[in-house]
């Protein structure tokens, strides 16, 4: 196990290196300096500008400086937001993004995993076919539709939610949190009930029942670890399909978040604020893929003993 | 008889048999059906809104302003008083195009790919599926929001930032595919029997990795069409005067609250393709019985 994790923490480097590298060269070839559309300003002041913010200097070496700097976990500092760092804006936005991915991410388990099982449980029928269709629907409505129809639904015509903020009111963190995690409970019903059913069919569960275990316990005992396997590997993408998905859900809802830092981020063309960003997401998305790879492989006896379980 | 003719009489009987065989499965799957005949629908529709739509696209009522669905307007109009059935015909013609182009250019990209590592194996393999597996790690969703910074808000590269995201899986399934086939009896014969590489591949490991390539190309294309609409969303897609469903969607929610039918009709059209769509991909998955290849 351990020889696992190291041999995929070796792989996360270059993946993150590539990451870094991409993003500050395209941030970087983007047309016109960041100065250039303000006001106009002399040309003692832009130069003392790109000094201060080491514009001045060669290509590569203004890479390796910020090499450095992200070394020392310092991201930079925003150009529209004079005086604020991109540490400062991520981590006034980062904690509500997270607590909206955790809410979404438990939305998805639940109903997901729930969904799953149930449908595996007697597959071809009606308890198959209704959450399936269920599923199917949830993976055909993109978030930015559903989330503007629950609002008019539940925000606007039957008034029972309220239809925007994070933490103001009680309850306005239901309906985001349903928004984002409806699309990955969809996909976790179908994992789960896929992964289910290949279980159910091998031998041990056939000798489970035939040394007369109750069905619950052939369920919750024998099947659940090795059927829930691809729900635990799905969990990496997930996590950043969640981040992305923050984008349209904190923009609908106007939560105060990372994802909606990062849109206006994009509007403004605040390209330190785009770089930092990205890299910080980038690298939490490579870490929570290795975290769910690590754990899925834990879950699967094969692929322990195949690394030494110790 | 020479190795050809045995070869030709044996393609020709298999790959009959197995695509009547699959078409005959495909049309007993009602699910499958109904998402093909909406799709060709739409295509149709598509193809011929300049000579069938019911207004003009620029065609403005400022004195109108939005109504609700009546006998002149069957979707209503918007703000502007513009047919909403126009606009979101026009909007199909992008998101529809964006979809199929953007997963011709991750076809493209990844069957090439796929094939030529999986064909030539070795150290060139390592290094390729080794850079697949590094893009795979990457968030791409995030890098197409950051393209799309850099480079202006342009389609043809929406086109191609979307293609380039979405051929590492169609690469995966391709060089699965031939490195299966190529141990498989039927590639051993026929590489005895003298076939050139060439020929091999075109006669034997194309034709039998198609069913896979078909039913990945049907899933990718709601992908697509997924990604663009979510950018145009955030506005930093499809840019006015062009309109797409993602773009009409966002207008919708804006002013969802007065004129509810200006959100629902387009995320209606833009939530039934991708039904159609992900339907028919399951449908021809079981049909050609192919496994493994998404889930």
């Amino acid at each position: 196990m351990f020889r696992f994790i190291s041999m995929r923490l070796l792989q996360a480097i270059p993946v993150i290196l590539v990451v870094i590298t991409a993003t500050f060269f395209l941030v970087r070839a983007a047309p016109g300096g960041p100065f250039d559309s303000e006001k106009p300003v002399t040309r003692e002041v832009k130069a003392a500008l790109e000094a201060q913010y080491k514009l001045d200097l060669p290509m590569f070496q203004q890479y390796t400086a910020y090499l450095g700097d992200l070394a020392r976990g310092d991201l930079g500092p925003s150009f529209k937001y004079p005086g604020r760092s991109v540490n400062e804006l991520i981590a006034a936005g980062f904690p509500v993004t997270a607590e909206l991915g955790f809410y979404a991410l438990l939305v998805a388990l639940s109903i997901g995993g729930l969904a799953g099982i149930i449908a595996a449980l007697r597959p071809n029928t009606a308890q198959d076919y209704i959450p399936m269709s269920a599923a199917m629907i949830g993976i055909c409505m993109p978030s930015f539709l559903l989330g503007p129809l629950l609002v008019l639904v539940f925000g606007i015509y039957l008034d029972w939610l309220p239809v925007s903020g994070w933490g103001d009111i009680p309850g306005d963190k239901i309906l985001p949190s349903i928004t984002l995690g409806a699309g990955y409970a969809a996909y976790i019903a179908r994992l789960g009930r896929a992964g289910m059913l290949e279980v159910l069919s091998q031998d041990y569960i056939r000798t489970a029942r035939a040394k007369g275990l109750p069905e619950w316990q052939v369920v919750v005992k024998h099947s659940l670890r090795g059927g829930l396997i691809p729900v635990v590997a799905f969990l990496g993408p997930a996590f950043a399909g969640l981040l992305s998905g923050s984008f349209v859900v904190e923009t609908i809802f106007q939560i105060p978040g990372l994802g909606r830092f990062y849109v206006q981020a994009a509007f403004n063309r605040d390209y330190t604020m785009i770089l930092g960003t990205t890299v910080f997401l980038s690298v939490l998305i490579v870490l929570f893929n290795l975290l769910s790879d690590v754990l899925a492989a834990w879950m699967n006896p094969r692929l322990r003993a195949q690394f030494g379980d110790n | 008889m020479s190795s050809q003719t045995i070869s030709d009489i044996a393609q020709a009987e298999q790959g009959t048999s197995l695509w009547k065989d699959a078409w005959l499965r495909l049309r007993k799957n009602r699910l499958a059906v109904f998402g093909l005949v909406t799709l060709c629908l739409f295509i149709i529709i598509a193809l011929l809104t300049p000579w069938i739509a019911p207004y003009s696209y620029q065609a403005q009522n400022l004195e109108l302003g939005a109504s609700p669905p009546s006998a002149a307007h069957w979707l209503g109009t918007d703000i502007f008083g513009r047919d909403m059935l126009t606009q979101i015909m026009y909007g199909g013609r992008i998101s529809l195009a964006v979809g199929f182009v953007a997963t011709s250019v991750a076809l493209l990209i990844g069957v090439t790919w796929g094939a030529v590592a999986g064909y030539v194996g070795g150290r060139a393999d390592a290094v390729m599926m080794r850079l697949v597996d590094i893009l795979y790690a990457l968030p791409f969703m995030i890098f197409i929001v950051l393209l799309s910074v850099v480079f202006g808000r342009n389609m043809l590269l929406l086109f191609l930032a979307i293609g380039a995201v979405e051929w590492l899986t169609m690469a995966r399934i391709m060089r699965g595919q031939v490195q299966s086939l190529r141990q498989q009896e039927f590639v051993e014969a026929a590489i005895s029997l003298g076939l050139s590489p060439g020929t091999l591949i075109r006669r034997h490991l194309v034709p039998n990795a198609l069913g896979p390539i078909i039913v990945y190309t049907t899933l990718t294309i709601p992908n697509v069409m997924l990604l663009e609409a979510f950018l145009s969303f955030l506005g930093l897609g499809i840019q006015p005067p062009q309109t797409s469903w993602g773009l009409l969607i966002s207008y919708g929610a804006e002013t969802m609250e007065e004129y509810p039918w200006l959100l629902i009709f387009p995320g209606l059209a833009l939530t039934l393709t991708l039904f159609s769509l992900n339907f028919l991909g399951d449908g021809l998955r079981d049909a050609l019985d192919v496994r493994g290849s998404k889930d």
